[in-house]
């Protein structure tokens, strides 16, 4: 090895080798999917393409899932500002429980999530059963995807916020809490500049699994063509139908809404590391 | 909602007093108490107490079965092999993305998110047309004799698709923030690469790789949707257990789907808090120094 080398790794071919690994198998494996996704969906040409878009079944998967995002992502970025508030700002009892609870939906299956609501809130669960009394059927029509939707996704703002809320510390809120600031005031001119760039990442992370979840949704859902059949069930449908095409139709705006996602991340990453230099 | 007037409270000695400058505790603590109740222990308790009304022999009964025993061994096992490729994959993406500086650098670590961007049911389909017998991937593979799809080596894939972020994660900031005299100070008196690796790095990587590598078990054991597709879903030999829940629920069968479910949710629950406990005890001894 050269003597020009100071850390692990800095010798030139050990450098080559793994940095010509990574890019590799990052191509085969992540790369690769993407490319598969578009060049399938686009199989039958663009007119093919936005035809299958067209199609009847499609348009209708698209607008409930839009639906369904457009009803749960505001409900949990609310809930996951007051909970980064609640963890960051305060110390009580109980706090880190809090903070360990918010990950179950991580943890726990979406099948297993599905099932849950489906046993409270379907025919023969207490709930469902009270609720049956008013003719209230939540399960297998468009409430019940909801409901399971902000389960499987309520994390992700609080995830995101909690870190940054606990680095920036309270001391710039206090301050004008001092200087007489309402609470409104002070959320809206203190904090909120504060963590606008992880606030909007953690809405279009949970965006995307809004839009995207399947085993979860597939449970409560009842797959009614047309009815109660979200994007990414529609997409299993079609490719049980021997619909290739337009199963990866479907699936290239999913991941057309993943791709925007991560892009996202990237400048709000960027933007943060600039705001960090100056 | 929960009392908003924290000030008629007595303080109790040793907290500071700044405690409650800001305002909103008592919003937050009853809006985020309300909506977890609701959203989370609800669903939950219910699904304990539908479980515990079953009684034990016949919650035994289920839970032996044949078939979902062996779609347990299934999933266990795929889900071990997943997290082992991640670690080793993860530790070394994370390291090419904090060491070393190149053009594409910032596609790379980019791209790392995104299985958790991805809708599973996408990187389901995507994955079983790469690696059916007709696919880019399936056909090469095929000449060394190698089936991926509809085996239980497809279970494997799709675990480690759809788990890969989260061994880079925990790994790339350990490594950002080493500091560089040990490593230095070894290198600069002859030690190998190797050397210098195993007796240094790694002591202190471990702990990150081992939680990074629990997520992603935990998250591989109840993965569904990236699986289903590719897994071929036979009887005793390729199905995961998230799908013997569903097959269950197909039959009406809802005691049964309940009992495997809540040993599932146990598992999980479990694995989450061992994780955090971990967690927490490592970056104590990680930041422990500063004082």
């Amino acid at each position: 090895m050269s003597a020009k080398h100071h850390r692990v790794g800095d010798g030139p071919v050990i450098r080559r080798i793994l940095i010509g690994l990574a890019v590799v198998l990052t191509a085969l494996f992540l790369f690769m999917p993407l490319v598969v996704i578009f060049t399938q969906a686009l199989a039958q040409g663009w007119a093919g393409y936005i035809g299958n878009i067209l199609d009847e079944y499609t348009l209708h998967a698209i607008g409930l899932t839009l639906f369904v995002a457009l009803l749960t992502v505001p409900l949990n970025t609310v809930f996951g500002v007051f909970l980064a508030w609640l963890v960051t700002r305060f110390s009580f009892p109980g706090r880190r429980l809090l903070a360990t609870l918010i990950d179950i939906p991580f943890a726990v299956s979406p099948v297993v999530a599905g099932l849950l609501y489906l046993l409270l809130y379907g025919s023969n669960g207490w709930a469902g059963q009270w609720l049956g009394q008013y003719d209230v059927e939540l399960m297998f029509a468009w409430p019940g995807i909801v409901m399971v939707t902000v389960f499987v996704t309520c994390p992700f703002v609080a995830r995101e916020l909690i870190p940054l809320m606990q680095q920036q510390g309270r001391d710039e809120e206090e301050a004008a809490v001092v200087l007489g600031a309402s609470g409104w005031q002070l959320f809206r001119r203190v904090t909120l500049p504060n963590i606008r760039w992880a606030l909007l990442y953690g809405v279009i992370l949970t965006n995307a699994r809004a839009v995207g979840e399947f085993g979860a949704v597939s449970v409560v859902s009842g797959s009614i063509r047309g009815e109660t059949n979200t994007l990414p069930l529609h997409v299993e449908l079609l490719y049980q139908d021997y619909n290739i095409v337009g199963a990866f139709t479907a699936a290239s705006l999913l991941a057309g809404i993943a791709l925007i996602t991560l892009a996202v991340k990237t400048i709000v990453e960027w933007r943060q590391s600039r705001s960090e230099e100056f | 909602m929960a009392d908003t007037d924290q000030s008629v409270r007595p303080r109790r000695a040793g907290v500071p007093v700044s405690r409650r400058v800001l305002p909103g505790f008592g919003l937050s603590l009853g809006v985020t108490l309300f909506f977890i109740s609701l959203v989370l222990l609800l669903p939950i308790s219910g699904l304990v107490i539908h479980t515990a009304g079953m009684g034990w022999e016949q919650f035994w009964f289920v839970v032996t079965d044949p078939r979902v025993v062996a779609s347990f061994k299934v999933t266990v096992l795929a889900a071990l092999a997943a997290s082992l490729f991640n670690c080793v994959f993860g530790l070394l993406m994370a390291w090419v993305l904090v060491r070393y500086e190149f053009p594409g650098k910032r596609l790379l670590d980019a791209i790392m998110d995104l299985p958790f961007a991805l809708p599973t049911a996408v990187a389901g389909i995507t994955l079983a047309t790469l690696f059916s017998e007709n696919g880019w991937y399936g056909r090469v593979l095929a000449e060394f004799g190698i089936e991926v799809a509809y085996t239980p080596l497809g279970i494997v894939v799709a675990m480690a698709f759809t788990s890969v972020p989260f061994v880079v994660r925990t790994v790339q900031p350990v490594l950002e923030e080493l500091p560089p005299e040990d490593e230095e100070a070894a290198v600069s008196l002859g030690a190998s690469d190797w050397t210098v690796f195993r007796r240094i790095l790694f002591p202190v990587l471990w702990p990150a790789l081992v939680t990074g590598g629990g997520l992603s078990f935990a998250r591989s054991l109840g993965e569904y949707g990236a699986v289903v597709f590719i897994a071929g879903n036979s009887p005793y030999v390729s199905e995961v257990i998230s799908l013997m829940i569903f097959v269950r629920l197909e039959e009406y069968d809802f005691a049964a789907a309940s009992a495997i479910a809540s040993v599932v949710m146990g598992v999980s629950l479990l694995l989450l808090l061992a994780i955090n406990v971990w967690q927490g005890r490592y970056l104590k001894r990680l930041h422990g120094g500063r004082g």
